[in-house]
C-alpha cells in the first residue's frame, strides 16, 4: 500500500504528459492505439500457433494499455497556448529512463552470457536461455534499447535547442519514442523464442521490420518539420549528424531487410538475396549500423554535449564539417572488410579495406576536434566526472577507429577474424565510447530536463565513472589477449604441416580471459545500476520550479536573456 | 551492358564522384566568406537561454 502511495505522484505525471496534448492529439492517439489494436488482434489470430500469435497479443495488450493511459487524461485541460514558449521535453525525459532501463537489462543479459562461456551450466538447460538466443537479446538490448533510445531522447534535446524551435507538435514524438520500444520489445521477446532472421543486428523479422519503418520515417520528419521552423539560420553540425543517422539507418534498414514471409500468418521470411549477394547487402548494412548508429548519432550527442558541458565552442567548427562528410560517404564503402577471404570478388575486399583505412582521417579529426576543444579546459575534466565520461569518450573513439582500420587489413584480419579480438574491438567502442559518451550526455541531460541543480550525487557519478572506465580496459584486454592466443593457435602448425592445437585446447586456453572479461562487464553493469540510482533520487529531489529556471547549465545564468518573448 | 562494363563502372564512378565531393567540402569548410556564420554556429550552443523562439522562422 506504501508503495502504491508513493507511485501516485509518478502516476499523475503519467496523466500530465497526456495534458501536454491537444484534444485533436489524444483523438489522434486513440485512433492510432485503435489502428495499432486491430494490427495486434489480426496478427494474434493469423499466427495461433506460431511466434506471430505471440507477438501479436503483446502489440494488442500494448495498444490496450495506451489507449487506457490516453482515456485516462482524455478530459483534462488542453495546454495553453503557454506551452509554446518551452520546449517540449516530455518525450526525451522519458526516453532517458528507458534508455536506463534498457541498460541495466542489456548489460545483465550480455554479462549473464560471458558468464556462460566460462561456466555452460548457466544456460539451466532452457532453450529460451541459451547463448545463441540470450546474445541477441544482449546486442539489441544496449545498441537499440540504450544506444536508440539515448539517441532518440538527446536528439529531440539537441535539435529544439540548436534551431531554438519547438518540436512540431506533441503526439509525433511520443509515436516516435514508444513505437521505437515496442519494436525493441518484439526484437527482444522474438529472439527468446527463436524468432530470427540471422542476420546480425538485423535478426527481427520481418513484421518488426515493417514497424520500425513507419516509426523511423515518422523521426525523420520530426526532424524536418523541425528544421523547417528553425530560428538560427545555420543548422548545427550536431543535426546534421542526427540526421545522416536517421536517414542512412532507414536507407540501410529497408535494403537489407527486404524479404518475403513464408505467410502473413507466419514469423519467417525469406531474404530477398542469396549467397555472396546477401553476405555483402548484410556486412554493408551491418558495418553502416556502426558508422551511422553507433557513430554518427554519437558524434552528433559529442559535438552538442561536449562544447556545452566544457563551456567552450568546438575547437574548429571547419573540420568537423570536413569530418563529417568524411565519415558519411567513406563509411559506405567499408562494409566488405568483413568479408576478407571469402567468395566475395577480391577487389571488392581490398576496396572495403582501402576505405577502412582512409576513414581513419574524419574519426581522427572527430577525436581530436573534441580532445582540443578541452585543451586549456583540463582542470575542469579533473573536477567534473561528467565532462571527463565525455573525454574518455573521444580517447577510446580515437583508439577504436585506429584499430577498426588496423583489423581491416586483410594480413591483420588473417589473425583477428573469428577471434575474440573482434569482440575486444566491438567493446572497445560500444563501452569506451558508446556508452561513455551516452552516460556523459545522459548526466548532463537530466538535471536540465528535470530542472535540477545538479546531479543527486556527484561522488556517485565518480563512482560510476571508474567503475565504468575499470570494467572496459579489463574486458578489453582480456579480448585481446584472448583473442590473439586463440587467432595464433588456430594457425600454428607442427613439423608434419597438421595444426599444432585442437579447437578445444584453444577453448581451454580462454577460459581464465572468458572470467577476467565477465568481471569486467559486471563492473560495467554495477555501474549503469549506480547510475540508474543516481538519475532516479536526481528526479525524486524537487528543487526549482520548471519556469523559474534561467539556464541551461549549472552556471550563474545572465538575468537579462530572459525576458519573455511577446506572444504571437 | 556486359559484365565487363559493370566492373569496370563499379570500379571506376566512386572515385570521380568522391574527389569531386571532398574538393566541394573543402572549398565549402574553407571559404572564407563562410568563417563569420561557422564561428557564430559554434558559439550558438552555449547561450544560456532554455527557450524557443516564438518570433517568425528566420526567413
Amino acid at each position: 500500500m506504501k508503495d502504491i502511495l508513493r507511485w501516485l505522484p509518478r502516476i499523475a505525471e503519467c496523466l500530465a504528459m497526456i495534458a501536454q496534448l491537444t484534444r485533436y492529439e489524444r483523438q489522434l492517439a486513440l485512433f492510432i492505439l485503435l489502428a495499432l489494436s486491430i494490427c495486434g488482434l489480426a496478427m494474434a489470430v493469423a499466427g495461433t500457433g506460431d511466434p506471430l500469435g505471440v507477438h501479436g497479443a503483446i502489440v494488442l495488450l500494448a495498444a490496450i494499455a495506451g489507449t487506457f493511459w490516453v482515456i485516462s487524461g482524455y478530459y483534462e485541460p488542453e495546454p495553453s497556448d503557454d506551452r509554446l514558449d518551452r520546449y517540449f521535453d516530455d518525450p526525451s525525459r522519458l526516453g532517458i529512463i528507458l534508455a536506463m532501463v534498457w541498460v541495466v537489462a542489456g548489460l545483465f543479459v550480455g554479462d549473464w552470457i560471458a558468464w556462460q562461456l566460462a561456466y555452460p551450466d548457466l544456460t539451466f538447460d532452457a532453450a529460451w536461455s541459451s547463448f545463441g538466443r540470450l546474445r541477441p537479446v544482449h546486442t539489441s538490448g544496449v545498441i537499440f534499447g540504450f544506444g536508440g533510445n539515448a539517441l532518440i531522447a538527446t536528439s529531440f534535446y539537441v535539435l529544439q535547442r540548436t534551431t531554438r524551435a519547438r518540436l512540431p507538435d506533441q503526439l509525433s514524438p511520443w509515436f516516435v519514442l514508444l513505437g521505437y520500444n515496442l519494436f525493441c520489445v518484439i526484437a527482444a521477446t522474438g529472439y527468446l523464442m527463436g524468432v530470427t532472421q540471422s542476420k546480425e543486428y538485423a535478426e527481427p523479422e520481418w513484421y518488426a521490420d515493417i514497424w520500425l519503418v513507419v516509426v523511423w520515417v515518422t523521426y525523420f520528419i520530426i526532424y524536418l518539420r523541425t528544421l523547417v521552423r528553425r530560428k538560427e539560420p545555420h543548422i548545427y553540425v550536431s543535426n546534421w549528424y542526427y540526421m545522416a543517422f536517421i536517414l542512412v539507418v532507414a536507407i540501410l534498414h529497408i535494403v537489407n531487410n527486404l524479404a518475403m514471409p513464408v505467410s502473413l500468418g507466419h514469423a519467417k521470411s525469406y531474404s530477398a538475396f542469396s549467397g555472396v549477394q546477401d553476405a555483402m547487402t548484410q556486412w554493408w548494412y551491418g558495418h553502416n549500423a556502426v558508422a551511422f548508429f553507433l557513430t554518427a548519432g554519437f558524434l552528433g550527442m559529442m559535438y552538442y554535449y561536449l562544447p556545452v558541458r566544457a563551456g567552450r565552442p568546438i575547437f574548429s567548427y571547419r573540420l568537423s564539417i570536413i569530418s563529417f562528410w568524411g565519415i558519411t560517404f567513406m563509411y559506405m564503402w567499408a562494409g566488405s572488410h568483413h568479408l576478407h577471404y571469402t567468395a566475395l570478388p577480391q577487389w571488392v575486399q581490398t576496396l572495403g579495406m582501402t576505405f577502412s583505412i582512409m576513414l581513419l582521417v574524419p574519426s581522427w579529426a572527430s577525436a581530436g576536434n573534441a580532445l582540443l576543444t578541452l585543451n586549456g579546459a583540463w582542470h575542469k575534466v579533473r573536477d567534473d566526472a561528467v565532462l571527463r565520461f565525455m573525454m574518455v569518450a573521444a580517447v577510446f573513439y580515437g583508439l577504436v577507429t585506429f584499430e577498426g582500420s588496423f583489423m581491416a587489413i586483410r594480413a591483420v584480419n588473417s589473425l583477428s577474424h573469428y577471434t575474440d579480438w573482434t569482440v575486444g574491438h566491438v567493446h572497445a567502442g560500444a563501452l569506451g565510447w558508446v556508452a561513455m559518451i551516452t552516460f556523459g550526455a545522459i548526466y548532463a541531460s537530466v538535471p536540465w530536463l528535470w530542472k535540477r541543480e545538479r546531479m543527486y550525487s556527484g561522488r556517485l557519478v565518480e563512482v560510476h565513472f571508474w567503475l565504468a572506465l575499470a570494467g572496459t580496459v579489463i574486458y578489453v584486454f582480456a579480448m585481446w589477449n584472448s583473442g590473439i592466443i586463440q587467432g595464433l593457435m588456430w594457425r600454428t602448425y607442427n613439423e608434419s604441416g597438421t595444426l599444432a592445437y585442437s579447437f578445444v585446447e584453444s577453448m581451454v586456453a580462454m577460459r581464465p580471459y572468458y572470467i577476467a572479461r565477465a568481471i569486467g562487464g559486471l563492473l560495467f553493469l554495477i555501474g549503469a545500476l549506480v547510475a540508474c540510482y543516481n538519475i532516479w533520487m536526481t528526479i525524486r529531489t524537487a528543487d526549482q520550479p520548471a519556469d523559474q529556471r534561467l539556464g541551461d547549465r549549472p552556471v550563474p545564468a545572465l538575468a537579462g536573456g530572459t525576458a519573455p518573448q511577446p506572444a504571437e | 551492358m556486359d559484365n565487363d562494363f559493370a566492373v569496370w563502372f563499379s570500379k571506376s564512378f566512386g572515385l570521380f564522384y568522391l574527389i569531386a565531393l571532398s574538393i566541394g567540402v573543402l572549398v565549402y569548410a574553407f571559404w572564407p566568406s563562410n568563417k563569420k556564420r561557422f564561428d557564430e554556429a559554434a558559439q550558438s550552443i552555449l547561450g544560456h537561454e532554455d527557450k524557443p523562439h516564438r518570433d517568425q522562422p528566420w526567413r
